[in-house]
């Protein structure tokens, strides 16, 4: 060979042999959770790791049917935790679960927002009717627990027919949260919990009642090749130290 | 196995006029970025077209926040036009048409550029020789010259403007029937889990683009240009 390829080629070499001798890492588990769950999953992420070292907790966030997607394409999950029972139960439907594991967890409000920025177009769910309402961010209906709720609320007060060609829909909870915050809609429709993240931009006007409660259930995903390490973090986050996370960043008892 | 019953056909009218629009716009200003710096030897002319390869190379989402902090209505090109004009972009096909854009002049420009930089300047110079003005020298001896390179960034820069989707999804809001392209159809049928309509909108998607080509590449053999010399 002539000498720079040798040269490359050791090279190549002995970083192929020094990556392949890194040392595997310990146990490591990916939770996919729903968007609004972002903040207080890191949080209880951080709790479980300190009572177990061994641990390596990996977070997927994004909307719950988002999620399913990617556990029906074969995602390698560990936990799933969705914002609606409704996504949970097409998981179990598609065996995608460990029914046995499944856990609800904590429970959440949907809540009428605007943005600071301005006075607040809206008081009541009913005045998104109104003329002095523009644009309302809500999730996606088909892919966003979020969207779903709101939309259940609307149909269930008579109001979709005339809110719905005002809504912009986002792709989960937290980018309709984004766009009250830039002030770029006049409302939106997002849990409690996403509402207290961005306190100096956005302001929570009303709780809107939803049709069903507003439940997330957690569960050990059927592929894992982790599953009783799993099953451990699950019992930790349905447990008083997860409990105690979850209500810290304004969640209620399921 | 595939939904067509589900394609809401105004995506797809949406799609076709967004990825028009930002054809049309990026082909005026690409050309005449092109020839602005084809033959440059100002300083910074490096810069200036980097600058403005930049939105081709960037990740679609980070143009995506880029053009709502430029548009949105705290900016301060979506503030200007909403206090001046009234106008707001966001959420509306013409800010889909404003992202498409974006990310399809690049695409012109380099091509323009090239095709600007490769005609011989020599016939440019006897043009101006017998008289022809700076105007005349550029529409009936430069362009004609470069058109098929013109031509090439072009059609790019069309199936582009049809793909685009990171930069949309942001400005425009995915407003089934007023914004949601055929991009976003895809990602939304995908979210929910619907591949019947994800599957069938691919296979729409991916017609319409081979027929985008298949024909650009028709017009572009038509006659064979040659430079003839003297």
């Amino acid at each position: 060979m002539r000498t720079p390829f040798r040269h490359t080629a050791v090279l190549a070499c002995a970083l192929w042999a020094g990556l392949g001798a890194l040392p595997a890492a310990a146990q490591e588990l990916t939770i996919s959770a729903a968007a609004s769950l972002g903040n207080a999953m890191r949080d209880i992420g951080t709790a479980y790791q300190a009572t177990r070292p061994g641990v390596k907790l990996n977070f997927n966030f994004a909307a719950s049917g988002a999620l399913l997607a990617q556990l029906q394409q074969g995602a390698p999950v560990d936990v799933f935790a969705s914002a609606d029972l409704d996504t949970m139960d097409r998981a179990q439907a598609a065996k995608l679960t460990h029914p046995e594991t499944r856990v609800n967890f904590a429970a959440n409000e949907l809540v009428l927002v605007s943005p600071l920025a301005r006075p607040p177009a809206a008081r009541t769910l009913a005045d998104l009717a109104g003329t002095g309402v523009g644009r309302i961010a809500v999730g996606t209906p088909a892919s966003v627990p979020a969207g779903r709720y709101a939309q259940a609320a609307l149909e269930a007060q008579g109001l979709w027919s005339a809110v719905s060609p005002k809504l912009v829909f986002a792709d989960n909870v937290r980018q309709a949260l984004n766009y009250v915050s830039r002030a770029e809609v006049d409302a939106g429709l997002v849990y409690r919990t996403d509402a207290l993240i961005d306190k100096a931009q956005v302001r929570i006007d009303a709780v809107v009642p939803t049709v069903q409660p507003v439940l997330y259930p957690i569960a050990v995903v059927a592929a894992s090749t982790n599953a009783a390490a799993a099953a451990e973090f699950v019992r930790f986050a349905a447990g008083p130290p997860g409990q105690a996370v979850l209500a810290r960043h304004g969640f209620r008892a399921p | 196995m595939l939904d067509w019953t589900g394609i809401d056909l105004t995506a797809l009218w949406l799609t076709l006029k967004v990825a028009a629009w930002a054809t049309l716009i990026a082909l005026v200003l690409g050309v005449a970025c092109g020839h602005a710096l084809a033959r440059a030897r100002w300083p910074g002319r490096r810069w200036l077209a980097a600058a403005l390869t930049l939105p081709m190379v960037l990740p679609p989402t980070v143009l995506g926040y880029y053009l709502i902090v430029l548009l949105g209505r705290n900016g301060p090109l979506g503030g200007w036009l909403l206090s001046h004009w009234g106008i707001t972009l966001m959420f509306t096909w013409q800010g889909a048409v404003v992202a498409a854009t974006a990310v399809a002049f690049p695409f012109v420009f380099i091509s323009a550029r090239a095709a600007f930089e490769g005609v011989d300047a020599r016939l440019e110079q006897a043009a101006r020789v017998l008289g022809a003005g700076e105007f005349k020298v550029f529409v009936q001896v430069s362009l004609p010259l470069a058109v098929r390179g013109i031509a090439a960034g072009t059609t790019l820069a069309f199936a582009r403007g049809m793909g685009e989707f990171g930069a949309t999804l942001m400005i425009a809001g995915n407003i089934p029937g007023k914004t949601q392209t055929l991009s976003l159809a895809v990602h939304d049928a995908v979210q929910s889990g619907n591949d019947a309509l994800a599957n069938a909108l691919v296979v729409l998607i991916s017609v319409v683009c081979m027929l985008a080509l298949v024909a650009s590449s028709h017009l572009l053999n038509a006659k064979p240009l040659s430079t003839a010399t003297p």
